[in-house]
Formats: C-alpha cells, structure tokens, sequence
C-alpha cells in the first residue's frame, strides 16, 4: 500500500503530478483551484525531481506555456478553473490542432461571467465538445472522489501520451476543497533526455540532430486539401478513443428500472440517492460517466433496452443530457431521458435527486414501467 | 547532349576550375534550406533569416536550437532554417519559448516576431517574458505595419501613416502614437541586451550579424533575455519600389526608431536609459 | 457505523481544524472520511461550515440534508442547522453568543462552555478543542488513542509540543459539557 493522507483534492493533484514524473506546471491562481500552485511552490519539487513550476502572468500566456513544453516531448500540465479555461481555449485548440500530449485541469466554478467560485458542472460542453475554433476532441476523465483526483493525473498523461491529444481533469470546486483518505502513488522518475528521445524523438523539438529531419510543430496548413486530411486523421483518432478508452463505473444497474446517469461530485450525491430509493422501494441504479469524452455511449444504449427512463443530474442546466439522448436515439430506444440539475455553485441533495426522480417520472411510478422499450 | 571539347585559352579558366572550393567567394549556409522563401521581393526578412541561420551554424548550435514562428508574414519561418520548430498563435511566441526553455535549460529558444504580433496582441506575453528575464532571444521586426493581413496599422505606424485601416494617415488622436516597444522592454531588468538595427545596407547587415552573435551569445551564458528589434521594410505594404521603401526608411522610421544599442549589461540591473 | 455531522460556527473558531483532526483520526482508525468545507468569502470572518463523514464503508454524497450529530458554534448556523439534525441525532453547541438556544424535543441535546473554559485555561485558540473533547464524550465513535493520533496527523511538526495542551483541552471538554435533553 502507498502512502495513506487526508488531503484535498487540489493538494493531491500537485503531489500526484509530482510523483508522477511531470517535467512542468504552469498556472495562473484562480479560485477554487489555488491550492494546486500553492501546494506545488511548498514543495519546491525542483529540488526533488526537476520538475519546473512556473506562474504565469495570465491563463493565456500558461497555456502557451504548457504548448511550448508539451512539443518538446515532455510531461507537463496546467490547472484553472472556468473563466480561466475559457480565456485557454485558443491555446487548447492549437495543443489539439498540434496534436501534443499535455494535462488540463479544470477545477470548475459557476458561470457564466465571473459567476460564482461554488462548486459547478456547467463546462461539459466545453471541455467534450471542443470549447476552442475548430473540430477537435479532448480526452475528458471526471473524478468524484479525491482519490481519483491522484489516480486521473497518472491515466491522464497516460492517455495524452498514448493517443498524442490533450487530456482534461473535469473536477469541481467541490471535489478541488474536499479532504479524503488518498493512497498517494510511488514515485515515477522524470523521462531522462534519452527516453524522451526515444518516445518522442520522431515528432518532438528536441533540438535536430544530423541523423534526423527538423522536427515541426504547427497546425498550419495553407493548402486545404492538406488541411481536410489532417482532420480525417484526428476523427479516425477520435473514433479509436471511442473503441478503446472508454470508461465508467455502473452501480445496480442490473435490475433497475430507471437510471441516474451523473458524473463527479452530483454522482456522488446520486450514489446516496440510490440508497435513499432503493429504501422507498424503488428500482433505481447509477451510471457514472468516468470519461467525459469518450462517452460511454455503448452501455448507455444496452441499458435503454431494458430501462424506463434515464435521469441526467448534474450541476447545470442540463447538457451532459443531450448525449444520453442521442444515445438512447441511436439504440432505438423509447426509453424516456429527463434532467434534473441545480446551477450557480449549488450541489443537489440526495433528497433532491429522488423527489425530482419521483416527479419527472411520475407516470411511469403510477401506471407501470412496462412498456416497449 | 553531346559535349563538345572547348580549347582553354591562354589565361581563361573553365566553369569546373571556377568551381574548385579555393575559388569559393560566397556560399549560402547549409542551414538554410533550399525551400524558395515566400517573402516580396525587398523585404527584410530574408535577410534576417540568413543572418540567424548562418549564426546557428557558425556557432555550432543547431542540435540545441528550436525556433518559434510567429503568426504574421514569418509564419513559415520553418520552412526555411533547418532546426526544430513550433508555431506559435498570434503574439503568443513568448510564452511558447518559456515553456519549452524553462523545462529544457540547455536549448537555445528564439522567437521570431513581427510588429503586431509583439507589441499588439502579445504585448503582455513579451513584457512578462522580458521581466523573467527568460533565457530567450528575441527577434523583432519592425516595419511598421501589418504585412500578411493586408497592411492594416500597427502600434509602431508612423504618425499620418497610411494603412488599410488609417487610409487617411494614423491619426494620434484617434489610434494613439507610434509604440517604442524596445524602448519599454530596455527598463526591465529581466533583459541583458537590447538593441535596434537595420539591414538594408551591407553595413547594417554586418552589424546586425554582429548584434544577433552577441544575444544567442547572452543567452548560451543564460545571461536573461536578449532583444533584437529589426527596423525592417514592408515595400507591399507601403506601396513603394525595394529601393523606394529603403529610402523612406531611412527618412522616416530611423529618425522615430534610431538605431543603436539600448542596454548591453546583466540580468537584474535596471537600465540607466 | 457512519457518521455524519456538521460543525458550524464563525471562520477563526477553529471550526475546520477541528473537522480536520476528527478526519485524520478517523483515517488512523481506518475508517473512509471525507472534509468537505464551505469556501469562499465567508472563511473570512463571516460563518464556517464543514461537513465530516466517518464510515466504516464508502462514502456516498459529500454533501447532506440532515446530520447524525450537528456541532453549533453561533446563532445563525443554530438557525440552519438545529432543524437537520436526524431525529435522535445529536446537537452539541456553546452557549456563547446564542440568543435562541435549541428547542427540539425529538434529538439529543448537549452544551458545553467551551469559550468560558478557553479563557479559564488563559488560551482562548483551544476552544475548539474543548469541544471536540464535549464530543468525543457525547459520541465515542473513535478510540481516544487513535484521536491522540490524529491530532499529531494534523498539526504540522513545530506545533507538536502544542499537542499537551490540546490534550489537557479536550479532558476538560470531557469533563464539562452538560446535558441539556437525551430523548
């Protein structure tokens, strides 16, 4: 076993990114994620690993710098929270365009505008989306548990690696300020310069040796034949993406007859939810979407042939929903898809969610769930 | 086709002793790529280019050497010195050379920038970068101008200068005055070097050959930040003659942006300018 | 076993620190814990809330309607929170400042003079752990070495041989929080 602590989920992404092997962190302090940075210059891991922590004099310049590192072939991230990943979005978009493998994390706030540093689910469409210019995809992990808040580091920068595609932690202020129990990981070391050069040498700027082409990172291409090609290559990516890496966790989904489908901190209310339901008699289980992008479209449309009704909760106006219905669409289904969300930094309680279950469904409780689905 | 045998005259050389290496009087760098460079006839960049491609080779760098394009006429500066490079979004080319600087101490990073690249959009990155004394080099090119877009003005337009978006002439009470970007970036302490040059005469090409080896030089010993502003020519954008655009140049933007050294000293000292 | 409980108050009360030490000896009696504070503007100065779960199993919603134990610190979060406490359930509070005290019949009902104590003991920053020790007695969910633990856990290591007193703080706690109605 590793290294037992209470810690914050903000704390545990510095010292996961630490212990990981990351070459570099460059932020900009924004609420609720300043504990990230703070956490890191506390711990000076220059002096440890080398890796190099930097703050930045605007998310955009951050992001910048995270593009300039990440082409040289090397572990590096930057964290935020929304209004700051909205001011990266230029900067994401090239990461993706370039195709360079880096770590994202936004620590989500209500919006929009300035809004509120409460805890908030409204970036979905953002980061599974695009969220900058241009047809691109991130590889979207949510975590809802400070554990995986350590965890998702590691598979993030695996995944950005594996595919050679920004990666993005979708967290929320709430899971950023909540202290749990964390098994924290052994130490990796950083890449030495020669496996950096092994790994990445056939598209990194690692400075151009006489045995090999120059390395070029750019996402330009005047020509638009060439250009339309570069987009083929990313969707066929993407599609990869959706064959091999999709994950999620269902919780007695076997006999349920509807589904909370919730990611983060509303699916930790949901679990709760789940109790409180299956308490009153009712037959209800929890999908958890673990990655955003891919969505795990494919579980979705085996449930909605043997499901009443699906219920997106999240802590938005309601917008991971839309691909629980396009999901439920493709599989035929008449499975019924309805939302319940709180916006503006409120997390629903468990209460909530079975009172809103009870009345959305409201139909199906009184007249029967069996129906051709 | 068949070769004919040409009798040598007494004191003639045929074209394979002219080509013989001790005959050799000039020879394009080998850094510099055989790539035709998609600038107009007249402008500087060529220039600049040859000069940095040249430095790179003669100081044995290029292993270590990774460039950064700007969005602006330079943009496919890649295609043309044979190192490793990135693209950079517009005015963004400093914070790219951080990050790929500060996780790789022993690279020689570069950016390359125009005018409104550097002194519009990316005026907070060059400033921060300047004042963290980041051991980069940066070329600056100043013409004036907006030279891709279509020549739309730019903070360093002359007062009463016509552009696509001042077709009466910059007027400063509409756009504000011409921007001594340099100027600012000298009183930071972050920088070691900071000079002005122009290469529109075999002389200014010497002396800013002369002024580039001693930035990458300042930035090899990690000395801070080294900044080298070009006043350069835009004769598309101008709308005159190479000759023409030369000239007015030398009347007009070298009176406004006088040449010279502005700071030549370590990092962390303020400059006395 | 779990746990649920919120302990409100004034920021500066020592009303997260306390949740902390609570969580961390939680941790050494491995147990899954989860801290989960109010944030923002009002850590300064205004009111400081923390939610802290203790269960032998995982832990479900971070954020709950109603509390097995509630420990209440100032009138307003009296206001919030007296009425979400679980019947049966358990509400501790400090007379100090408190112009309503509670009237709930159907929950266990404690006080404890902690700020009173805290000056008495000439240190008024233990007053938080005069409480956690009124706690700790009204509901023994965790063993008083694994606390003692805890409270190492917590404090950074140049606050260690603060640990005495706290300990002499939370005996005193023990020793006089008063019952005010057991259902």
């Amino acid at each position: 076993m590793g290294e037992i602590k209470l810690m914050k989920g903000n704390e545990v992404l510095a010292e996961a990114a630490i212990r990981c092997g990351c070459d570099g962190y460059f932020g900009y302090p924004i609420t609720p994620q300043s504990e990230v940075m703070e956490t890191l210059m506390v711990r000076e891991p220059w002096k440890e690993t080398g890796m190099v922590v930097l703050q930045a004099e605007s998310e955009v310049a951050s992001i910048n710098m995270v593009y300039g590192a990440a082409a040289t072939g090397k572990k590096v991230m930057t964290s935020s929270s929304s209004p700051g990943i909205s001011l990266m979005a230029e900067g994401i978009s090239y990461l993706a365009g370039a195709e360079l493998p880096c770590l994202l994390v936004n620590v989500q706030r209500g919006g929009p505008g300035l809004g509120t540093i409460q805890p908030s689910q409204a970036d979905y469409f953002q980061a599974v989306k695009g969220g900058g210019h241009g047809d691109y995809k991130l590889i979207v992990l949510a975590p809802s548990s400070v554990q995986e808040m350590n965890d998702f580091v590691d598979l993030g920068f695996e995944l950005a690696f594996k595919y050679r595609n920004p990666a993005m932690i979708l967290a929320d202020g709430a899971i950023g300020q909540m202290m749990e129990k964390v098994e924290l990981a052994d130490y990796k070391p950083r890449w030495t310069k020669e496996e950096v050069a092994e790994k990445n040498g056939d598209w990194a700027t690692t400075g151009k040796p006489a045995s090999r082409k120059k390395n070029v990172i750019t996402s330009l291409e005047m020509a638009s034949n060439d250009m339309e090609v570069r987009n083929i290559n990313l969707q066929a990516k993407y599609r990869k993406m959706e064959e091999e890496d999709v994950r999620y966790e269902a919780i007695q989904c076997d006999d349920a007859e509807f589904i909370l489908v919730a990611f983060g901190t509303a699916a930790r209310v949901c679990q709760k939810a789940v109790e409180v339901a299956r308490e009153k008699g009712l037959k209800v289980g929890l999908l958890r979407p673990v990655t955003l992008f891919p969505f795990p479209k494919k579980i979705i449309k085996e449930l909605a042939r043997k499901t009443a009704g699906f219920l997106s909760v999240e802590m938005s106006a309601g917008q991971m929903v839309e691909d629980i219905k396009l999901a439920v669409y493709d599989a035929g289904s008449n499975a019924r898809v309805d939302h319940f969300g709180r916006m503006g930094g409120i997390i629903p309680t468990p209460t909530e969610v079975v009172e809103a279950l009870e009345d959305k469904f409201s139909w199906e409780l009184s007249y029967g769930v069996k129906r051709s689905y | 086709m068949e070769l004919k045998e040409v009798t040598k005259t007494e004191g003639t050389m045929d074209i394979q002793d002219i080509l013989k290496p001790e005959n050799l009087v000039y020879q394009k760098t080998k850094l510099l790529t055989d790539t035709p460079m998609h600038y107009c006839p007249g402008c500087s960049h060529g220039v600049v280019h040859k000069i940095l491609a040249e430095l790179i080779d003669e100081m044995g760098i290029q292993e270590r050497s990774v460039g950064v394009a700007p969005v602006g006429c330079a943009v496919f500066a890649y295609n043309y010195i044979d190192i490793d490079w990135q693209e950079a979004a517009h005015g963004r080319a400093p914070a790219v050379a951080t990050g790929i600087a500060r996780v790789n101490p022993d690279a020689f990073v570069f950016t390359y920038q125009g005018d409104g690249d550097l002194a519009s959009i990316g005026a907070a990155e060059i400033m921060h970068a300047c004042n963290r004394g980041e051991n980069i080099l940066v070329v600056f090119i100043n013409n004036g101008i907006y030279g891709m877009t279509g020549g739309q003005m730019a903070p360093t337009t002359l007062e009463g200068m016509v552009t696509a978006t001042t077709p009466y002439g910059r007027n400063t009470d509409l756009n504000g005055y011409p921007m001594r970007i340099t100027n600012l970036i000298a009183q930071l302490p972050g920088t070691s070097y900071v000079t002005r040059q122009a290469v529109h005469t075999a002389g200014g090409v010497r002396k800013c050959k002369r002024a580039l080896k001693k930035a990458i030089q300042n930035v090899l010993d990690k000395k801070g930040t080294s900044f080298v502003e070009v006043v350069s020519t835009c004769n598309s954008g101008w709308k005159l003659s190479p000759v023409a655009a030369n000239k007015w140049m030398e009347e007009n933007m070298i009176p406004y942006y006088p040449l010279g050294d502005m700071k030549d000293s370590v990092k962390g000292e303020h400059s006395e300018n | 076993m779990t746990e649920e409980m919120i302990i409100a108050g004034f920021g500066g009360q020592g009303v997260l620190s306390m949740g902390k030490i609570l969580a961390y000896s939680g941790i050494m009696e491995d147990k899954e814990v989860t801290w989960f504070p109010s944030y923002g503007p009002e850590m300064r100065g205004g009111t400081a809330n923390v939610t802290v779960i203790v269960s032998d199993t995982r832990i479900s919603s971070p954020v709950l309607q109603e509390y097995d134990t509630a420990i209440i610190l100032n009138q307003q979060s009296m206001d919030k929170f007296e009425k979400a406490v679980k019947p049966g359930g358990v509400l501790l509070y400090d007379p100090n400042g408190i112009v309503h005290p509670p009237t709930r019949t159907d929950i266990n009902i404690f006080r404890v003079e902690a700020t009173k104590a805290s000056v008495e003991m000439g240190n008024p920053k233990v007053f938080n752990m005069i409480v956690f020790g009124s706690y700790l007695k009204v509901r023994p969910i965790l063993s008083p070495d694994n606390v003692e633990k805890g409270l190492a856990k917590s404090l950074p290591e140049r606050y260690h041989k603060l640990i005495p007193l706290n300990l002499e703080a939370m005996q005193k706690g023990r020793e006089i929080v008063e019952e005010v109605h057991v259902v």
